[in-house]
């Protein structure tokens, strides 16, 4: 995994709650057997509608790497072609007052940023996107930080250990593989209880 | 020792390793993996040169994509007959036990664990499917996970996990008659919404809880996610046990009574606290029917489509009335004076042989109405050889049900069983998001028993008043 650097971003308004996955990335392109390519499935059906205003199909977002969305962002379904398809839009980092875990932890393996807002801090950020054309947040996250041009700022909680595997782009399984032994002696005490 | 909830029973016994501020590393009894999430993790498996460390802990299944209909013809859709190759391929180089199409043991993976015993209380079981929390229902720990915890799992048969909150959930006294398991999750998620239990593992607990079958039990665990919970459980019993014996996986003789003795410690000791409780009275509870875009929207058939109006807050009024306006549904609208199309019933919420069983005894000499298509499908082979040894395939099939293979089919309609735009379905899976069952589609979830009922009368109706006469 590529270790995450601060940027400053464009920044998508999609003001709904409970964005599930199947919205994120509908059932047809799960039939992919790679993680690549998969920003034409991204919003597929909002985007796709005739005379879709959705946000992603204004040209004016299409650069768009950071999204802020309402609460509950990512319910439903496990499939990581939702954080695939984000990322491979050029999303970097989505920002929500909450998330649901699987996708929380998805975006989380593939580098990506989820930022949990106070609910009157997005508000601030979707009146702000409404009121500046071209909107932008500066990421900091070793200081754990979301601000913008006109001198607004908030931050954010993460736990140490997702930021440090961000900030370092750690590789899991070898960082699992420290614990060989512990893992086999745990094996060693729990037998398969199968009649295989 | 204290008195631990059931949760922490199985979490502290799987604890690898833990550092202070650091998620725990924790030990996988079970892999279960399908064709849909684990492509991309068998991929990297084999860039890195790694090996699937426990071939004895992981078996793989084909459900998602899998035709319904006659499985002897070629799978036309090439995306779909590709990823089906692909899952062949690699459990054929890894050495991964495959159930595959045409042995009796095929099915929806949340319906196979427990039916072939691989789902055993007190393990913890993961899948790339969000539906996972089913196999909570035996006194298992089990969780969705995305595909690099697939690849992860398969390498080192260990997750990373930062431990949830605990969370109680006590619903005492008897659903009424007519009031189903699904009405009953259905209607708890309803009332503490569909992000209700985000950051927490639900123990289902109480006379209501005990008194369900273990079928109906993991219909109830199995949408413990609808409500965004990690993962949903119940206690093991002697119902949990009974289940078990003889199971095609499960020891017979004194293992196996060794092995029911130590099951029936899964449970949450006297005086154990839980972070969050919430009771329910089971007799609260009438059937349901979801009106919008997320099972939290969900009201009882004998009510009305919402007001958007009348909700508290901004962002939920405005949800509200997207989901009205997805639905083609107006406020005020009585349930039962929605007409449907279309009747799905299968999925791996109610795809079981009781499930079938319900839904048949209530089609039994009735017809579907003639401006309804209705299909089962049932959750697994077995499920179906079963259902067809009890007749219920002809009761279907002489009602105007069609009868098909096993597989998710129209839960989420990978496979050709969609919904055609505009199409309204009165469904017994597990989510309404919108396009779910096909782009344009209308999902109402409903009971096994509700769903065959509107089968019958073309439109939604209180089935409380069938099972009554």
């Amino acid at each position: 995994m590529e270790a995450f650097k601060n940027f400053t971003g464009l920044v998508a308004p999609l003001d709904r709650p409970n964005v599930d996955t199947d919205q994120i990335i509908p059932k047809q392109f799960l039939k992919s057997v790679v993680r690549s390519g998969l920003a034409k499935g991204l919003f597929f059906d909002w985007r796709n509608q005739p005379d879709s205003q959705f946000v992603l199909s204004q040209p004016r977002f299409e650069k768009a790497n950071i999204l802020v969305a309402r609460a509950n962002f990512g319910c439903g379904s496990s499939r990581e072609h939702a954080v695939w398809a984000l990322a491979d839009f050029g999303f970097k980092v989505v920002i929500a007052p909450s998330f649901a875990d699987i996708f929380k932890n998805n975006c989380l393996k593939n580098g990506i940023l989820t930022i949990v807002l106070k609910p009157e801090e997005v508000d601030a950020v979707f009146a702000a996107i409404k009121a500046h054309e071209g909107y932008r947040l500066a990421i900091d996250l070793a200081a754990q930080k979301v601000s913008d041009e006109l001198g607004w700022s908030a931050t954010f909680p993460i736990d140490a250990f997702p930021k440090r595997c961000l900030l370092e782009g750690l590789d899991d399984i070898a960082l699992t593989l420290i614990h060989e032994r512990l893992i086999q002696s745990h094996e060693a005490a729990h037998p398969v209880t199968y009649k295989l | 020792m204290a008195a631990q909830t059931l949760f922490e029973k199985i979490w502290n016994s799987h604890v690898v390793h833990e550092a202070p501020g650091e998620p725990a590393l924790l030990y996988v009894d079970l892999h279960l993996i399908h064709e849909v999430t684990s492509p991309q993790a068998f991929e990297a498996l084999a860039l890195a040169g790694r090996k699937v460390r426990r071939l004895d802990r992981t078996f793989a299944t084909l459900d998602h994509n899998v035709p319904t209909t006659d499985r002897s013809l070629p799978i036309t859709d090439p995306d779909s007959k590709a990823q089906i190759e692909m899952m062949r391929k690699n459990c054929r180089d890894f050495g991964v036990t495959l159930f595959d199409l045409g042995a009796i043991e095929q099915g929806i993976v949340h319906v196979i664990g427990p039916e072939l015993g691989l789902t055993q209380p007190g393990l913890i079981i993961v899948c790339g499917d969000s539906h996972t929390a089913t196999h909570g229902a035996l006194g298992a720990l089990a969780f969705g996970i995305g595909t690099s915890e697939v690849e992860h799992v398969l390498a080192t048969q260990c997750l990373w996990q930062a431990k949830p909150g605990s969370m109680e959930i006590r619903v005492d006294g008897k659903l009424s008659n007519g009031v189903t398991a699904k009405d009953l999750i259905l209607g708890i998620i309803g009332r503490i919404t569909t992000d209700g239990g985000t950051g927490y593992v639900i123990e289902y607990r109480g006379t209501a809880i005990e008194a369900l079958s273990m079928e109906e039990r993991m219909t109830v665990s199995n949408m413990t996610i609808e409500a965004g919970a990690r993962a949903g459980m119940i206690a093991a019993d002697h119902k949990t046990v009974d289940y078990l014996r003889g199971r095609r996986y499960v020891p017979a003789g004194a293992v196996f009574d060794r092995l029911a003795e130590r099951w029936l410690t899964f449970h949450t000791d006297d005086g154990a606290k839980f972070d969050r409780s919430l009771t329910f009275d089971a007799a609260s509870f009438a059937p349901q029917v979801t009106w919008g875009t997320n099972p939290g929207m969900v009201t009882e058939v004998t009510s009305k489509v919402p007001d958007p109006a009348r909700f508290a807050d901004a962002t939920s009024r405005r949800a509200a009335e997207l989901a009205l306006e997805y639905m083609k549904l107006a406020p005020g609208t009585p349930i039962a004076d929605i007409r449907i199309d279309r009747v799905f019933i299968g999925s791996c919420t109610n795809g079981r042989i009781s499930d079938l069983q319900a839904a048949a005894d209530l089609v039994k000499g009735r017809k579907v109405a003639p401006s309804v298509q209705a299909m089962v499908v049932p959750g697994s082979q077995l499920v179906k050889i079963e259902a067809e040894q009890r007749g219920l395939d002809r009761v279907f099939k002489e009602a105007g049900f069609e009868w098909r293979e096993a597989g998710c089919s129209m839960c989420l309609g990978m496979n050709p069983d969609i919904l055609k735009p505009g199409e309204r379905c009165a469904s017994t899976s597990n989510r309404n998001f919108e396009g779910r069952q096909g782009k344009g589609g209308l999902t109402h979830l409903v009971s096994p028993i509700m769903a065959a009922a509107a089968a019958l009368a073309g439109h939604f109706v209180d089935v409380r008043e069938w099972v009554r006469r």
